[in-house]
């Protein structure tokens, strides 16, 4: 909706141009003409055409039936299509494109319907735009000092300075005679306490 | 001791869930290649003339059309058509477009020549067949505007080469007449049309070029009638044979009238007496004439004399005449011995002596030379050089210039018809395959980059020394057998008849084979590669035999041909056997029994119903007999709609006794109606899948036993009006039946039926479950729905005291024969592509979960974890379930960019999918072809059983180192203060 709103906002010549062939084409022999538009929205500005990365963008009629490449300014067509109610696909990579049902009408020849499949928006004129930019890789995090304490060997570091710096100080807070207790304890017990291990169990 | 168990415990912990989900873009490449073809090249137009990028634009059979690097081969862009979009002629117009035409001469593009980004593209109707014939005018005005002369679907059309309009169309096709060519001579606006109205009368048209109006029509009879269609000597002159196609028949045309000159190519020699074919070729003043075999270049001297001008030994191919000047011509023949081509370049002037003969050394794999095309360039030295391009009969393309290849193509790959794969052989001591492995300095080296490159302190100079690295990691291209089962051979079969075996390292080609049956022969006009099969892997008794492989073929494409049977060593890529057999394949069957030498046992069944045994042996005869009552097989009718079951009955009663030979009998048939089901997809289980856990456990501590069996086939018809495309029928006309068969009783296990649902129809089947994808008419979208098929006569097992008391079912025998109650899950998703084919994931021991892979429309693989088709999603699924890992329930299946296989890649073409367990039990090889190549490894569940690629040691290393240093210097601190205390 809002590309089309675009179009009229732009130039209303334009539309005019734009309705007559984007809508279905009468011809003679067994089928109708469908004549569309493919829109990707470039570096800033909203353009139609195609940036560099996809010019081997493909506009599938009915899942491989048919191909159709799309010239420079966005436009595609397919010819002979009887009438019906179709589907049509953009392949571009780096996109997201919803599939397109296009009623072809065979009691009213020109008349188009396309909607989007994928939200059941319908469209007034057969102007396709991705729903969204496709990233195929995950984004390496950039360097920070969260990134290497959550690491496996930051996390140690992390848990040697803890035990290192700030639990002598938790044992040197503790009440003299409840730690001799505690160690008392431990030694019954047989088990090598952690507080063995630290140099002022020795005082 | 407790702080170094706790930190063991939190490594073990950390390293675990160390992610390798995705991709990062640095990582592309390392695990993965992607090859890029073109296929057989049909035809090719150099484009040489200016300064800068010298190409060659080629179309080829597979619908590519693709512009090639003149000095490398690279393609520099391509566009594959449509599958039914077949181009007929390609061309270069106005010294920047590259005209097509496809599909029989009803549409017409133009690309631009230097990135291919289409300029326009016209459509041509017309309803009638005929040939479809493009003429560029050869014109010297590069500024002007060139007529475009298309004649397609019984219409000749002018056509503008700027912005592809169409200028004028006139009709053609009236009183059966066939126009067989058109042309327009340089700088004349006069456009000759010549056809034939059945077979012998003969009609020339002369059309304005500016309007399309007939100027002049001429037409004349020749009473013996000409055989095929003629060509051109001259712009006034044609030949053509008669249709005994003993005399060859110039037909000349000067200002219209037409006049016949027959000659008897007897006359040239008595030798010669055998039925002609015209050659294609276009040269001016030559026509080339193949008798027996033996090719006859003619001159056409002085009106209509002809004269033999040489006769060249077959096999012998001759290109097109290249203009050197507007008065000289020269065109190349190619002669083939053994492993030589000798190329000889010859100017029309001065036939005796070639301007050029060059003898280069080809591979005799290779085949025979099918196809050339050439090219000229001036040398310093103001002289002609020649440069031509060669097709193969392995359809490989190389570049040849001063007697060497410059670069090979090859494009065979294009056309994979099957693949299977081969282990490497197991690395001995002593004998040295690896290249020289790395000193430990380097190691240190890469790991200290590595370092760098995770803490983000690399300068670009270091990754791209890193990525160098990583990527020429000798490790991965040994040719031996490795400890993650990584390192496979990938034997794929082409169209070509040519077995090549590719290293899952790199992609290269470490052997190929072009097999000697599969040519094209006087016994076999049409071979054709149907399968390749593992014929003998061996791994306990024939260690110290090589592993091969079979292939079978048929000669001719009617499936009642008689068949081919080879077999194929997979290390050194040397025929072992190979027989013509005396009967049609229809089936092959690998037999799950090996003879004493690891043999596999093979049952071809022919089109008679005849089941033949191979390898012919007493040994695997007897094995064999003694397994003769549990051999079941099924066959699908997809034509006539009828599943049938069948079992062995004893020996063939044929003339000549025949042991391994037997007949075969109908069990069961299920026939589908034909007026409402037309059998659109039939699709089993991998032979060689694994199944882990028998049962289910859920949340609330219910067993669910699935229902396994390797007999289960899944079968899908569509409504006969509903077997085309979509958009062809109305949701009420179509619906779609999917059925669950057990072969062996032919017993339907499940049927469900779709309403206002069509194909086409893909589906994969594994463990218990089967997922199959179609269209939907009513909600005008794709879905998927997944059938879990549960064993419900073995769910009163769950209760401990039975168990204890031995009243359950766990050990009595599982048979095809026993009718267990089965109990089915189902559910239904939306999926927004269109899908090329479907795969899943396997692994050695199947414990891993599995993925979907699926390729979309857009030639891309995308990776679907099997847990968002669980048919047990809910809206709410309550704490236990959230915990057993169920999904909230969505209505369409995600689509997450990174979970594509392929990332940035495109499998041009696309059509099939393989898995290959690797000997790691995370981790699958996916190899994917179609016109391209790929091939990754992936980790469904993340690689949970190995340390990740990326690991680093480096950084192990130095915290390791560090937390020494800190015991030590805390030691040191606390001596001190320990002599402090002591003096207080």
């Amino acid at each position: 909706m809002k590309s089309c709103e675009a179009i009229l906002r732009l130039s209303p010549l334009l539309l005019l141009l734009l309705i007559a062939p984007s809508s279905l084409a009468l011809s003679s022999s067994d089928g109708y003409t469908i004549n569309g538009r493919v829109k990707i929205n470039g570096m800033g500005a909203s353009t139609f055409g195609l940036p560099a990365k996809t010019s081997n963008t493909k506009v599938i009629l009915n899942g491989g039936q048919r191909v159709s490449f799309i010239r420079p300014d966005g436009y595609f067509s397919f010819h002979n299509v009887p009438a019906g109610t179709h589907l049509i696909e953009v392949a571009a990579m780096g996109y997201f494109f919803s599939p397109v049902r296009i009623d072809v009408s065979a009691r009213n020849p020109g008349k188009v319907q396309a909607a989007l499949t994928e939200n059941r928006r319908g469209l007034n004129e057969l102007v396709l735009e991705p729903l969204s930019e496709e990233q195929y890789y995950e984004v390496r995090e950039p360097f920070s000092i969260m990134s290497i304490l959550k690491s496996p060997m930051g996390l140690m570091v992390v848990f040697m300075v803890f035990v290192v710096v700030i639990m002598p100080k938790l044992v040197e807070n503790m009440d003299p005679e409840e730690m001799k207790r505690a160690q008392e304890e431990m030694r019954n017990q047989g088990v090598p306490s952690l507080s063995n291990l630290l140099p002022n169990n020795r005082s | 001791m407790s702080t170094s168990r706790v930190l063991l415990g939190f490594l073990i912990l950390l390293f675990c869930v160390a992610p390798s989900l995705s991709l990062y873009e640095d990582q592309v490449g390392l695990a993965d290649w992607h090859q890029k073809y073109i296929g057989k090249v049909k035809q090719a137009v150099f484009h040489t003339q200016k300064a800068g990028r010298k190409r060659v634009v080629v179309s080829t059979e597979e619908n590519v059309v693709a512009s090639l690097d003149l000095r490398r081969g690279d393609i520099f862009w391509r566009h594959v058509l449509g599958e039914n979009d077949g181009i007929d002629q390609i061309d270069v117009t106005l010294g920047k477009y590259v005209v097509t035409l496809s599909s029989e001469g009803s549409i017409l593009r133009a690309w631009n020549l230097p990135d291919g980004q289409m300029a326009w593209e016209t459509f041509l109707q017309g309803s009638v067949h005929s040939k479809s014939l493009l003429s560029v005018q050869a014109s010297t005005k590069m500024e002007k505007d060139s007529l475009l002369l298309v004649f397609g679907k019984g219409f000749l059309h002018g056509i503008s080469s700027i912005d592809g309009d169409i200028l004028w169309r006139k009709e053609f096709h009236g009183e059966s007449l066939e126009i067989q060519k058109i042309f327009q001579p340089v700088d004349s606006d006069i456009v000759y049309a010549v056809g034939l109205v059945g077979t012998s009368e003969f009609h020339i048209y002369q059309i304005s070029a500016k309007n399309g109006d007939i100027l002049k029509h001429n037409s004349a009879v020749f009473p013996n009638g000409f055989y095929g269609e003629p060509s051109f000597v001259t712009n006034d002159m044609l030949v053509a044979l008669d249709a005994t196609r003993s005399s060859v028949i110039l037909i000349s045309f000067t200002g219209g009238d037409i006049s016949f000159h027959q000659t008897y190519v007897v006359d040239f020699g008595q030798e010669f007496s055998g039925t002609a074919t015209i050659l294609p070729s276009k040269t001016v003043g030559f026509f080339a004439v193949k008798v027996d075999s033996t090719v006859l270049l003619m001159r056409v001297k002085g009106g209509n004399n002809l004269e033999l001008a040489e006769k060249i030994g077959d096999p012998a191919v001759i290109s097109d005449a290249l203009f050197l000047s507007d008065s000289q011509q020269a065109f190349v023949t190619v002669q083939q011995d053994e492993s030589t081509i000798h190329l000889t370049v010859k100017l029309d002037n001065d036939l005796r002596s070639g301007l050029l003969k060059e003898s280069i050394k080809m591979d005799q794999q290779r085949g025979l030379i099918q196809k050339v095309f050439i090219n000229n360039y001036v040398r310093t030295d103001r002289s002609h050089g020649f440069r031509a391009l060669v097709v193969m009969e392995d359809h490989s393309l190389h570049l040849v210039q001063q007697g060497d290849i410059v670069w090979s193509r090859e494009d065979g790959l294009a056309s994979i018809i099957d693949m299977t794969t081969s282990e490497l052989p197991v690395q001995k001591d002593g004998v040295s395959v690896a290249k020289v492995e790395h000193n430990l300095f380097e190691w240190l080296k890469g790991h200290v980059l590595k370092l760098k490159g995770t803490l983000m302190l690399a300068s670009s100079d270091d990754i791209v020394e890193l990525q160098g690295m990583r990527l020429k990691n000798s490790e991965r291209n040994k040719m031996t057998r490795d400890h993650n089962g990584f390192r496979k051979l990938l034997i794929v079969l082409t169209k070509a008849g040519k077995i090549l075996a590719l290293h899952t390292g790199d992609g290269r080609v470490v052997w190929s084979l072009l097999l000697p049956y599969l040519r094209q022969s006087g016994a076999c006009q049409h071979p054709l590669g149907l399968n390749i099969y593992q014929w003998q892997v061996p791994h306990h008794h024939a260690l110290d035999e090589n592993p091969s492989i079979l292939v079978v073929g048929r000669c001719g494409t009617d499936t009642d041909a008689p068949g081919i049977f080879s077999v194929i060593d997979s290390y050194t890529g040397k025929e072992r056997k190979s027989l013509r057999l005396s009967h049609s394949i229809a089936q092959v069957i690998p037999l799950p029994f090996t003879d004493s030498s690891e043999q596999r046992l093979h049952l071809i069944v022919d089109t008679e119903k005849h089941a033949h045994l191979y390898p012919r042996s007493r040994e695997a005869l007897g094995d064999f007999l003694h397994e003769i009552s549990n051999i079941y097989w099924y066959s699908v009718e997809a034509d006539k709609g009828i599943i049938r079951g069948h079992s062995l009955r004893g020996n063939c009663f044929l003339e000549v006794a025949d042991d391994y030979c037997f007949d075969s009998q109908v069990l069961w048939s299920i026939v589908f109606p034909s007026e409402s089901e037309k059998i659109a997809a039939a699709v089993t289980k991998k032979l060689n899948e694994v199944v882990h856990t028998q049962a289910k456990i859920s949340a609330d501590q219910e067993v669910m036993y699935k229902y396994i069996s390797k007999n289960m086939l899944f079968v899908a018809t569509v409504a006969p009006k509903a077997s085309g495309d979509i958009g062809s029928v109305t949701p009420e006309e179509a619906w779609l039946v999917a059925y669950l068969i057990d072969v062996v009783t032919g017993r339907i296990l499940h049927r469900v039926t779709h309403m206002g649902a069509q194909g086409p129809i893909h589906a994969a089947l594994s463990e218990n479950w089967v997922v199959y994808h179609y269209f939907n008419l009513r909600a005008h979208r794709y879905e998927m729905s997944v059938i879990e098929i549960y064993d419900q006569s073995r769910a009163d097992n769950k209760d401990v005291w039975r168990l204890l008391l031995g009243k359950h079912n766990l050990t009595s025998p599982i048979s095809s024969y026993s009718r267990p109650e089965v109990a089915v899950k189902s559910q239904t998703y939306f999926f927004t592509h269109s899908v090329k084919t479907m795969a899943v994931t396997s692994t050695t021991k199947g414990i891993t979960t599995k993925q979907l892979l699926i390729g979309t429309i857009g030639s891309q693989v995308l990776a679907l974890d099997k847990r968002y088709l669980d048919p047990r999603r809910t809206l709410n699924p309550s704490q236990a379930e959230r915990e057993e890992g169920i999904i909230p329930l969505t209505d369409s299946l995600p689509i997450i960019p990174q979970s594509y296989v392929t990332h940035s890649l495109q499998v041009e073409g696309l059509r099939r999918i393989v898995t290959i367990p690797a000997k790691l039990e995370s981790t699958t090889l996916v190899f994917t072809y179609g016109v391209d190549l790929f091939f990754t490894r992936i980790a469904p569940s993340r690689t949970y059983d190995s340390l990740t690629e990326d690991f680093n040691y480096a950084l192990l290393l130095l915290t390791i180192i560090a937390l020494l240093i800190a015991i030590f210097v805390t030691w040191v601190l606390s001596e001190r203060k320990d002599l402090r205390d002591k003096w207080r």
